[in-house]
């Protein structure tokens, strides 16, 4: 009994299967938790649809130049809501965790964190693939809009690229937030920074002093690169949005994990 | 001051064998200091947690047992001193994987179920305990496909001990586990609380029932300001700190019976005298031979309480 359990060997390091069904399992429960709070799931997939229909659906077959507007809209609009998922799935999500208590527990276990981690990425990243699908069914049908499916397959790629960049501003919000104030701080970070990138009207009809300062903001590279696959892109090299676009992601992780290591140093 | 809380004997109850072999501690804390910019949590404090027994952590709010628990569970790091669990650092996942705990958390994921709970738990752990059994043990039977919202209070306080439960530990630690629950849960969280002691199973407990310590730990350690004030077995505590009671219908003088050896307090209400010692016997004996009309004699311990506050107030 007791001297049996005394002298049973330590558990060795969870062999690959092992490791995988965590993984798995951490992402399975991830995505539906998410996916049954209703407050979460409606409202990252329903915002940006509504706007696509009152701004995009209802330009359908209206061309500016060369570019049709509501395929122009489905680039900006697919990126506003792949933003939105990343951003309140992790940030608000991991926010409240934390606050709750309950991250500290599942630290105490022998969960990997990265299995953690890779779970609420590949949520958002889910959850991104999921309201830019809609948009695009939404367009295709309603919008009249014309997509090869060379351009479907780069969004959907875009969409996970960009989901997991801002995943990691997420979790860098989460660490710093509050929890009850974590939506509102995202909502009054997400919604002028969409604005300003020129996600809900396109970037030329803002004033100037708009267009100066929007390449500063990450949601104006990633709207870029969106766009190019229609080839709606403003003028400058794709190759500076990739840069802007990956020295945010870097900054985002880099500051995350000093704050987080502060933070344990401090418990 | 500080004082070493663990005694060179071994507990042994009658389920288990005794053994020829010493048996080494599951865990220690070795003189640790945890500093929080000007405030010391813990100083110099050292435990060691036997196989198979039950120790209850007490003390006041802001005593230092949450992070004498959070240094075990290798979530924080001391500032000077080491925790070891099972011989090594409690921060290595293979030790996590033979500790099961249960803090105070909030909530849990509202949209999982029960069930979806414990079985995310069992997967991090290379030998679960069946799923079946974790409901046995937690008494969760009948409400492993609610969502978590869903749930009372003390549900919601079985499933955290269930996913402590989750990996069969050899070291469970539980903070404030009956926090929420009716009466009759917590003598089901006791008994399957003996349960796992008796099985082998290292249990430390914190709580702020001393009924819960009292009817449960072998050893108590009471700490405060981030040192062991006391330790001992319930009834060591409560002898140690207060005295027992003894009230009796008697003439002596109050005045003689305060000079008596251990005697603390010497009270008088009419013809019932109630004198406090720290040891009753030998008071009691001299009572009997100085006063042969002595009647209505009883002897009473403490109640745990008065030997705690008695503990912790003075420090």
């Amino acid at each position: 009994m007791s001297t049996a359990s005394l002298i049973r060997p330590v558990a060795m390091a969870p062999s690959l299967a092992h490791s995988l069904r965590i993984y798995s399992k951490e992402t399975k429960y991830e995505f539906f938790k998410l996916l049954r709070a209703k407050s979460f799931s409606l409202s990252v997939i329903s915002f940006p649809v509504m706007f696509y229909v009152i701004f995009g659906i209802a330009n359908r077959h209206v061309q500016e130049g060369s570019v049709d507007i509501a395929k122009y809209m489905l680039g900006s609009y697919a990126c506003f809501g792949l933003i939105g998922a990343a951003l309140f799935g992790i940030g608000v999500g991991l926010a409240g965790e934390r606050a709750a208590g309950w991250l500290e527990l599942k630290r105490a276990s022998p969960m990997p964190p990265m299995a953690y981690l890779f779970a609420k990425c590949v949520t958002a990243v889910a959850f991104g693939i999921i309201i830019v699908s809609f948009l695009t069914m939404l367009g295709v049908a309603f919008g009249g809009v014309s997509l090869s499916a060379h351009e479907l397959v780069r969004m959907l790629g875009m969409t996970i690229v960009g989901a997991i960049s801002f995943a990691s501003m997420g979790l860098l919000l989460a660490l710093v937030i509050p929890a009850n104030a974590a939506a509102g701080i995202v909502n009054l970070i997400y919604l002028p920074m969409s604005f300003l990138s020129g996600l809900w009207i396109p970037i030329r009809f803002l004033p100037h002093w708009v267009q100066r300062i929007a390449p500063m903001l990450p949601t104006y590279h990633l709207g870029q690169l969106m766009l190019n696959i229609f080839g709606y892109a403003d003028a400058a090299s794709m190759a500076s949005h990739w840069t802007g676009l990956a020295g945010f992601t870097m900054l985002m992780l880099g500051a995350g994990w000093i704050i987080f290591n502060r933070s344990q140093q401090n418990a | 001051m500080p004082a070493i809380a663990f005694a060179p004997e071994i507990h042994t109850t009658s389920a288990r064998p005794t053994t020829a072999a010493p048996l080494q501690p599951v865990a220690t804390l070795a003189n640790v200091t945890k500093r929080y910019g000007a405030t010391t949590a813990l100083d110099g404090l050292s435990l060691a947690l036997r196989p198979g027994e039950i120790v209850a952590l007490l003390g006041p709010n802001g005593a230092g047992k949450s992070t004498a628990v959070r240094l075990l569970l290798g979530l924080i790091s001391a500032s000077t001193g080491a925790a070891s669990v099972f011989g090594s650092d409690p921060r290595d996942p293979s030790t996590r994987s033979r500790i099961g705990a249960m803090l105070q958390v909030a909530r849990l994921p509202e949209t999982l179920r029960v069930r979806e709970h414990l079985d995310l738990f069992r997967s991090y752990y290379p030998r679960p305990l069946p799923m079946e059994e974790i409901v046995r043990i937690a008494q969760l039977d009948g409400i492993q496909g609610r969502f978590f919202s869903q749930l009372s209070g003390g549900q919601k306080q079985r499933v955290l001990f269930g996913l402590a439960l989750c990996g069969d530990p050899d070291l469970i630690m539980l903070d404030e586990p009956s926090v929420g629950m009716d009466i009759e849960a917590r003598r089901g969280l006791w008994q399957q609380i003996r349960t796992l002691a008796d099985r082998g199973k290292t249990v430390l407990l914190t709580t702020h029932y001393l009924e819960e310590a009292d009817a449960l730990a072998h050893r108590i350690i009471v700490i405060n300001k981030g040192r062991i004030v006391s330790e001992g077995t319930p009834s060591e505590i409560k002898s140690r700190s207060a005295g027992r009671k003894i009230s009796c219908r008697t003439d002596l003088d109050i005045e003689y019976l305060r000079t008596l050896p251990s005697v603390t307090s010497v009270e008088r209400n009419r013809d019932t005298v109630v004198v406090t010692a720290g040891e009753a016997e030998s008071v009691v004996r001299v009572m009997l031979l100085q006063d042969a009309a002595l009647s209505n004699l009883e002897i009473a311990s403490p109640a745990l309480e008065d030997a705690f506050l008695a503990l912790t107030s003075s420090r």
